[in-house]
C-alpha cells in the first residue's frame, strides 16, 4: 500500500494510477462496484450450473447428465449424480445464490456504484474499508468453491445448515467441506459488515447540499435499510457459525444433544438472521425497480413517503417473524399464532409498496426499453411470491406445505424477481453510466422474453408439485408412489430450466459486445432526474467536477409548467431553465 | 390446484385442505385483480402521440386512499385467514386426545422405528415390539404418537394424513392422528437428514378393526401373552 498521505480522491487530473491500483486494488467505489458485479455474475454461472444438475436429477433420476462424464468419482459416476453430491449441490446452490450472488449483486454492485453518485459524494466514506470488503468476499468465494475439491466433497447439510446434521462430520460424511462452508460464510458476513458501515455512513454524512433525507432516491433508502438490517441481525449467526465450527473441530457440543447441546438452537440463530436477510436481498431489488419506474412512466413515483415508511416498517417487522420458518420444527405450538400474525403484518408495508408501484403507472406515458421490461417483470412475478407467502404464513396450511416444493417455488418467486429481474434491470439501466456505452436493445429484449417465460415455466409447475406433497431436497422423488405422477412436471421444469440458462447467452454476448462496441452513452441517456446523471458517463475519479447542489425531490417528471418532461434534482430552478 | 392434494384420510386433514381452499380463493382473487389492473395500466398508459402524462405524487391522503383502502381490506382478510386457521392448528397440534393407540416414533438415519407397548400397555417392558418402517394402526381410532429422533433432525410426514412434525434428538414431541380409511400409505422424511434422506421411506398401514385385531394377534399371540413375557417377535 502507498502512504496514507496520498489523496484518495484525485480530482480528475494529475496522478495516473498504476494498472494494479486502478483495476485490482482499487479504492474507487465505482471500480469496486464493477468488481462486485463481475464476481456475482461469475458466481451466478456456477449457481446456475448447480441448478442444472439438480433439475436433471429430478427429471431423469440416476441417469447421466450429458457433458458431465468427465467429473471424477466419487463426485459423479460417469455423469450420474449420486445422493451425496446431490445434497452438496442443493447446499451450494442455495449458499452461492443467496450469499455470493444476491448480496454482492444487489448490494455490492449497485450499492457501491450508486450510493456515492446518488448522494453527490466523491466516494464512499471509507474507501480502503470498501476495498477490503470486496477482497474479503473474493477470498470467501474461493474458500467456498474449494469445498468442491476437498475429500468428502462440499457442504451437504442444506444451505440452512441445520444442526446436529451439520455439527458432526459422521452425520453427513462431509468433513472439511462444511468447515470451509462455515469459514466462507463468516468471511462473507464480515465483508458485508464493512460494506454496510460504508453504506450507512456515506448516505447519512456525505449527502450533497440540499439533499435532505426525504429527497433521497428510494434506492438509497432500500440499500441503507438493508445495511442496518444486516448489521443488527448477523451478529447471532456469526456467533452461531463459530460455535458450529467449534462443535465440528474442537469437540464442543453447543448443537449436539447427545453431549448436552440443543437441536433447535441453531435454527433460532439462523432464522433470526435469515428472515431479515430475505429483506436485505429483497429491498435493494425493489430499490432498483423503484428508480426505473418513474423514468419510463415519466411521472413521479406514487406515494414516495408512504414507500419510505414502508421500507422502514418492513425492516423493523422483519425481526419479529423468524419462527414462521419453524412452525413444525418442534417449538411450542402456542407460538404459531403470534408468529402467523406478525407474518401477516409484514405483508402490509409490502402491499403498500406494491400497490403504490401499480398506482404509479396510472396516467403515465410508459415506454418499454429493456430495463423497464425487466423492472415490470420483477413486479409482476414478485406478486406471485407475495401471495403464495400467505399460504405458508398460515401455520395450519404450513403443516402440509412446509418443506415441500411449494416453499421452493415460493421463495424463488420472491428472490428471482428481486435479484435477477431487478438486478438485470439495473444492469441495463446503469450500464451506460458504468461503462459509458449503451447496451443493445434487440438482444436485451430477446433476453427478457426468454428469461420471463422460462422462469415462469420452471417454477409455476413446482407449486403443483408442492401441493401434491413433493418434499424438497429429495434425490429421487418418483420412487414414492404418491409422487410418481409428478415425473412429467419435473421434466417440464427441467426443460424450462435449460432454456432459462441458455437464455442468458444473449445477455453475456450483449454485455461484452456493448462493453467494447456499444453506442457511446450521453451523460443522461434516459433523461432521468437523480444525481448520478449529473456527471459524465462513466464518471471521473472523484465523481463530480463540482459538488452538485440539490434543489428538489428525486422524481419530478412531467411537472406542470416545466419546459421538459423531467427536472433533475441538480437543475437550479425551473425559471433558470427558461420557464 | 386444489385437486392436486393427495387423498386425505384423516379426521383433521379436511380442515387443513379447507383453510388452503379459503386462502386460495381470497389471494387468487386479489392476485388476478392486481395483475389485471397492472396489465391494464401498462397497456392503457403506454406512450402515445398526444397523451401527456399526469403529474400525481400520491402524497395526499385522498390520493393515498387508492393504496391504503385495498391494503386495509387485504389486512382484514389476512387476519380472517389466521382466525380460520387458528382453531384447526390448535386442534391438531395442541389438543391431543386423551385415549388412543400408543406408538413411539423414532427417526434415525435412515429409518423410521415404530415401538408398540404390547398387551401390558406400558413402554420399556419386555413385551414392547419395535417395527421398522411400518406403522400399523386401526381405522377410526386415535393414534397417539410420541416422536423422537436418535441422531439428527428428521421430519415425520404422512402426506395422506396431512401430518408433518419434525422430530428432534434430545426432545420428545407429542402428536396424534385419526385415520378414516383402511389401506396402505407412504411415510416420508421431510427434513434433510443425510445422504439417505431421500430413501427414508415408510408405510402407514391402516387396518379395519378385524384386520387390526389379526395383526395384534400375530405380534403378540394370545396364548403367549398369558405367559407374561415371551420373546417378542422382532421385525427389525
Amino acid at each position: 500500500m502507498q502512504a496514507a498521505a496520498e489523496p484518495l480522491h484525485g480530482h480528475g487530473h494529475g496522478e495516473e494510477l498504476s494498472w494494479w491500483r486502478k483495476y485490482v486494488f482499487s479504492v474507487d467505489h465505482k471500480m469496486i462496484g464493477k468488481q462486485y458485479m463481475s464476481l456475482s455474475l461469475f458466481m451466478m454461472l456456477i449457481g446456475g450450473l448447480t441448478a442444472l444438475l439438480i433439475r436433471w436429477e429430478l427429471a431423469w433420476p440416476e441417469t447421466p447428465v450429458p457433458g458431465f462424464g468427465w467429473v471424477p468419482e466419487p463426485t459423479m459416476f460417469e455423469g450420474v449424480v449420486p445422493p451425496e453430491f446431490y445434497n452438496a449441490l442443493i447446499t451450494m446452490h442455495g449458499t452461492i445464490m443467496v450469499f455470493f450472488v444476491a448480496m454482492p449483486f444487489l448490494l455490492g454492485a449497485f450499492g457501491n456504484f450508486l450510493i456515492p453518485l446518488m448522494v453527490g459524494a466523491p466516494d464512499m466514506a471509507f474507501p480502503r474499508l470498501n476495498m477490503m470488503s470486496f477482497w474479503t468476499i473474493f477470498t470467501a468465494s474461493l474458500v467456498l468453491l474449494a469445498g468442491f475439491f476437498v475429500p468428502g466433497g462440499a457442504a451437504a447439510a442444506g444451505w440452512t445448515g441445520y444442526a446436529p446434521l451439520s455439527a458432526d462430520p459422521q452425520y453427513t460424511g462431509v468433513n472439511w467441506g462444511i468447515n470451509l462452508w462455515l469459514i466462507a460464510l463468516a468471511m462473507e458476513f464480515a465483508s458485508f459488515l464493512m460494506g454496510g458501515v460504508n453504506f450507512m455512513t456515506t448516505a447519512i454524512n456525505m449527502r450533497a447540499p440540499g439533499l435532505s433525507l426525504m429527497r433521497l432516491p428510494l434506492l438509497v433508502w432500500t440499500q441503507v435499510t438493508a445495511a442496518v438490517l444486516f448489521l443488527l441481525s448477523v451478529g447471532p449467526l456469526v456467533g452461531g457459525a463459530i460455535m458450529l465450527l467449534f462443535d465440528r473441530t474442537i469437540g464442543t457440543s453447543f448443537f449436539l444433544p447427545a453431549r448436552g447441546g440443543d437441536a433447535l438452537l441453531w435454527q433460532h440463530l439462523f432464522w433470526f438472521f435469515g428472515h431479515p436477510e430475505v429483506y436485505v436481498v429483497m429491498l435493494p431489488g425493489f430499490g432498483i425497480i423503484l428508480e426505473i419506474f418513474p423514468v419510463f412512466t415519466r411521472k413521479p413515483i406514487f406515494g414516495y413517503k408512504a414507500i419510505v415508511y414502508s421500507i422502514i416498517a418492513t425492516g423493523i417487522l422483519s425481526f419479529l417473524v423468524w419462527a414462521h420458518h419453524m412452525f413444525v420444527s418442534g417449538i411450542d405450538p402456542r407460538l404459531a399464532t403470534p408468529f402467523s400474525v406478525t407474518t401477516i403484518l409484514i405483508s402490509v408495508p409490502f402491499a403498500i409498496m406494491v400497490f403504490s408501484m401499480v398506482a404509479s403507472f396510472r396516467g403515465g406515458a410508459i415506454s418499454y426499453p429493456t430495463p423497464m421490461l425487466f423492472a415490470v417483470g420483477a413486479l409482476g412475478t414478485f406478486l406471485i411470491g407475495g401471495v403464495t407467502g400467505i399460504f405458508l404464513g398460515s401455520a395450519t396450511v404450513d403443516i402440509f406445505l412446509h418443506g415441500t416444493y411449494f416453499v421452493v417455488a415460493h421463495f424463488h418467486y420472491t428472490l428471482f424477481p428481486s435479484v435477477l429481474f431487478g438486478g438485470l434491470a439495473g444492469v441495463y439501466f446503469w450500464f451506460p453510466k458504468m461503462f459509458g456505452r449503451m447496451m443493445n436493445e434487440t438482444l436485451g429484449k430477446i433476453h427478457f422474453w426468454i428469461t420471463f417465460f422460462s422462469f415462469n415455466c420452471v417454477f409455476i409447475p413446482l407449486f403443483f408439485a408442492g401441493v401434491a406433497g413433493n418434499m424438497r431436497r429429495v434425490y429421487n422423488p418418483v420412487q414414492y408412489d404418491f409422487l410418481k405422477h409428478l415425473a412429467g412436471i419435473h421434466q417440464f421444469a427441467t426443460y424450462a430450466a435449460i432454456v432459462l440458462l441458455a437464455g442468458q447467452i444473449p445477455f453475456i454476448i450483449n454485455f461484452f459486445w456493448s462493453l467494447f462496441a456499444g453506442k457511446r452513452a450521453t451523460d443522461n441517456p434516459w433523461k432521468a432526474n437523480t444525481l448520478e446523471w449529473a456527471t459524465s458517463s462513466p464518471p471521473p475519479h472523484g465523481n463530480f467536477e463540482k459538488v452538485p447542489t440539490v434543489y428538489r425531490d428525486p422524481y419530478e417528471y412531467s411537472l406542470p409548467g416545466a419546459t421538459e418532461d423531467y427536472l433533475p434534482q441538480y437543475a437550479p430552478t425551473p425559471a433558470a431553465r427558461g420557464v | 390446484m386444489l385437486s392436486w392434494f393427495p387423498e386425505n384420510i384423516s379426521t383433521f386433514g379436511g380442515d387443513i385442505d379447507r383453510v388452503f381452499g379459503l386462502i386460495y380463493y381470497i389471494v387468487g382473487f386479489w392476485f388476478l385483480l392486481t395483475e389485471a389492473v397492472l396489465l391494464y395500466f401498462l397497456v392503457r398508459y403506454r406512450r402515445r402521440q398526444g397523451h401527456a402524462p399526469t403529474y400525481s405524487r400520491g402524497d395526499t391522503w385522498s390520493e393515498l386512499a387508492w393504496v391504503l383502502v385495498p391494503v386495509a381490506i387485504v389486512l382484514a382478510l389476512d387476519l380472517g385467514i389466521d382466525m380460520a386457521g387458528g382453531p384447526v392448528w390448535a386442534h391438531i397440534k395442541e389438543q391431543r386426545p386423551a385415549d388412543g393407540v400408543q406408538v413411539i416414533v423414532t427417526g434415525k438415519q435412515f429409518n423410521w422405528n415404530f415401538t408398540y407397548p404390547g398387551p401390558d400397555g406400558k413402554f420399556d417392558t419386555p413385551d414392547d415390539v419395535t417395527i421398522e418402517n411400518e406403522l400399523h394402526v386401526p381405522v377410526n381410532q386415535n393414534v397417539l404418537l410420541t416422536l423422537r429422533a436418535k441422531d439428527v433432525i428428521h421430519s415425520f410426514f404422512i402426506p395422506n394424513v396431512r401430518l408433518k412434525q419434525d422430530v428432534l434428538p434430545g426432545r420428545t414431541i407429542r402428536g396424534w392422528f385419526n385415520a378414516t380409511k383402511p389401506g396402505q400409505y407412504e411415510i416420508a422424511c421431510a427434513e434433510l437428514c443425510g445422504f439417505g434422506h431421500y430413501n427414508m421411506r415408510g408405510f402407514l398401514i391402516v387396518h379395519d378393526s378385524n384386520g387390526y385385531q389379526e395383526w395384534l394377534n400375530k405380534q403378540w399371540p394370545p396364548a403367549a401373552t398369558a405367559d407374561a413375557a415371551p420373546p417378542a417377535p422382532e421385525h427389525s
